[in-house]
């Protein structure tokens, strides 16, 4: 199989709960699915898929450390080695003597770096930026319809699948097919 | 599919939504032209802006001896609605990370408006840490900037340099939070657009959304993460601003009880606001199907158990100002000496505002009516607004020395001051409401089919039929 040959198929359907079982079922056949579009986070998705854990809060735990880090560094170079001096009786001769009043400090950049960072390699890892093309190809996806996406060159096979699962509308690239599974699906 | 969902919970979603109908009546505010009430109150909140404007430049301008500050009472005002502002924007974080991390559906509603309420209010009060200083020019001397004074520092002892770290980071976290779950909502309405210009902007807002599995999985993980870094941070903002008097050594100041019972508060005189906000927007933009008694009700519920903390601490700090035995104790500003004292009317108004009216919603009746929760929300904030006035200048108003007791009386430039900023809230608030999708509709969608009225009831009856 050539990439030439590759088309890209989709299918509509009209509720997350069709979704899931297609999806289900889909993979049951062994057929790779490549991406699927919903219009909001619809629980069992990703086990459905078999998508791994997504690691960024693993991230998160070592942003937050930098920041505690950063703060104890701060405050110690601030407080106690560049000029330390005698505030109000505090004991500026370690650290550690002073260390209460640094807590708020550490706190919150621990706080800021864990979340900032974490947001910005949310960002990066989605390839998310402002005026982004959107990566949803059917507009449907962002109200109330569930697409699914997947990459073949036998695409009447995936078709066929599609329409099995109870798709409401199947495309190939600007190809339109109606299916009749509309019916059935209201009469189930 | 997988509904569990006990039978003795109210629906949160009313009437036959669909999905598609949850899209349609969240877009309808953006895509719709502003009503006539819309431009009377965005000129009025719009004057009361630029009242406040002038009254803050001619502060600035001429000095702070404008104010009716004194040697004695070097606080008033400024740090009053200072305090008052930082604890209403803390109900918006409390709901959208501490009910995400206790996993209540019914925030789902509210948690959008909540937020931007938290945003809005931080920015003015914000404002008053610049505005009160001497020499507001010099502001970012508070910074930790390496420089040509042989690298000058600021002192990182002082409370007031941590509500620097607190207020900036609590405001640059809150609205990144915020802005991340609106960026799916952007993306609905960027594509139902009709209009270019509506369609560039939202297209640019979106960040691109396309709403793929993986992109939701690490929606979630990144909503779940930066709630639980949110919840910590709502406690110790409240809890530094709380050490501005709590670290201090003037008597009714330099009390233990203050971090827990300002955190308290905070979400007290935030949920009020919360409340107040929502009784007008569900009316004036028919979301009476998604913020419904219930949700009014839930709110109400939690207005009385911080009220009933706050009370408590209230009790506390009147027990400890009698059993330290201390002479300076016996003028708090929860004492006998404060209930008969010059201030007493202020004192009264704190007993009446936060304790004795919030009180009325523990009648079912009371909490589940909207309009005793409107007209109880405003009686909130205005007791709040008391409590820190209180806390302020009661304490301040009669220290150690005798020869140093005075009085407070605002100006103008105060009251000014104080009044624009409430202009500049609602004028941010208002423009929200027209141009942000003002309910969650992506995280909404989620609980359509556990909680909305008609899947709740067809449930029912289809267990009905298979027993």
């Amino acid at each position: 199989m050539s990439i030439t040959n590759t088309k890209i198929v989709y299918g509509l359907y009209g509720d997350d709960d069709d979704l899931l079982k297609a999806v289900k079922s889909i993979r049951k056949q062994g057929i790779t699915i490549d991406e699927v579009y919903t219009p909001f986070p619809v629980h069992g998705l990703d086990k459905a898929l078999g998508l791994k854990k997504t690691r960024i809060s693993d991230l998160a735990f070592f942003y937050g450390l930098f920041g505690t880090t950063l703060a104890s560094l701060m405050t110690w170079f601030v407080m106690n080695h560049d000029w330390a001096q005698d505030i109000g009786g505090k004991p500026s001769f370690t650290w550690g003597e002073n260390m209460p009043a640094f807590v708020p400090i550490m706190f919150e950049l621990t706080v800021f770096c864990a979340a900032h960072f974490m947001v910005i390699t949310y960002l990066i890892r989605n390839k998310m930026y402002p005026g982004a093309a959107a990566k949803n190809p059917d507009p449907r996806t962002t109200d109330d319809k569930f697409l699914i996406e997947i990459k073949t060159s036998d695409v009447e096979k995936i078709k066929n699948v599609f329409v099995e699962t109870g798709a409401e509308e199947v495309t190939v690239k600007g190809d339109f097919v109606q299916s009749n599974v509309n019916n059935l699906v209201q009469e189930a | 599919m997988s509904h569990y969902e006990s039978q003795v919970r109210e629906p949160l979603i009313l009437g036959h939504k669909t999905y598609h109908d949850i899209t349609e009546d969240i877009a309808r505010p953006i895509e719709n032209k502003s009503g006539k009430l819309w431009w009377i109150c965005f000129s009025i909140a719009m004057v009361a802006f630029i009242f406040g404007v002038g009254a803050i430049a001619y502060t600035i301008g001429t000095g702070i001896g404008v104010w009716g500050l004194n040697r004695t009472i070097n606080w008033g005002w400024d740090i009053t609605n200072f305090v008052w502002w930082v604890g209403i924007g803390h109900a918006g974080t409390l709901i959208s990370a501490v009910l995400l991390l206790f996993r209540q559906k019914w925030r789902m509603s509210v948690n959008r408006s909540a937020e931007a309420m938290t945003i809005f209010a931080v920015v003015q009060a914000a404002l008053f840490p610049v505005i009160h200083m001497g020499r507001p020019w010099l502001m970012y001397w508070v910074f930790p900037i390496p420089n040509q004074f042989g690298s000058l520092w600021p002192n990182f002892n002082s409370p007031l340099l941590w509500d620097v770290f607190a207020i900036s980071t609590y405001f640059s976290v809150s609205t990144v939070f915020w802005l991340m779950g609106l960026i799916p909502d952007f993306a609905m309405i960027r594509d139902r657009a009709t209009k270019p210009f509506a369609k560039k902007i939202y297209g640019i807002l979106a960040f691109g959304w396309g709403g793929g599995a993986k992109h939701w999985q690490r929606f979630e993980e990144l909503s779940l993460v930066l709630a639980g870094l949110c919840t910590p941070l709502v406690f110790s903002v409240h809890t530094i601003v709380s050490f501005d008097f709590a670290t201090s050594v003037i008597k009714g100041w330099h009390s233990t009880v203050y971090p827990p019972y300002f955190v308290a508060g905070a979400i007290f005189s935030g949920f009020a606001m919360v409340q107040t906000l929502l009784s007008v927007m569900r009316k004036v933009l028919h979301y009476e199907d998604y913020i419904t008694r219930k949700h009014i009700e839930y709110m109400n519920i939690v207005i009385v158990v911080t009220g009933g903390m706050v009370a408590v601490a209230y009790l506390t700090e009147l027990w400890i100002a009698w059993y330290s035995g201390s002479r300076y104790e016996d003028f708090t500003y929860f004492s006998p000496g404060a209930a008969t004292g010059p201030y007493w009317w202020a004192f009264w108004a704190l007993i009446i505002c936060n304790v004795l009216v919030p009180g009325l919603l523990w009648f079912r009746r009371v909490r589940r009516s909207f309009f005793w929760t409107f007209v109880i929300s405003i009686v909130v904030n205005v007791g709040m607004w008391f409590e820190r006035f209180d806390i302020i200048v009661i304490n301040l108003s009669r220290d150690y020395l005798p020869s140093s007791w005075t009085m407070f009386m605002p100006s103008w430039v105060d009251v000014g001051i104080f009044i624009g900023t409430n202009g500049f809230f609602f004028v941010l608030y208002l423009l929200y409401a027209r141009t942000f999708p003002v309910i969650s509709q992506s995280e909404l969608k989620t609980i359509l089919k556990s909680s909305g009225e008609s899947y709740k009831k067809h449930h029912t009856e289809d267990e009905h039929h298979e027993h």
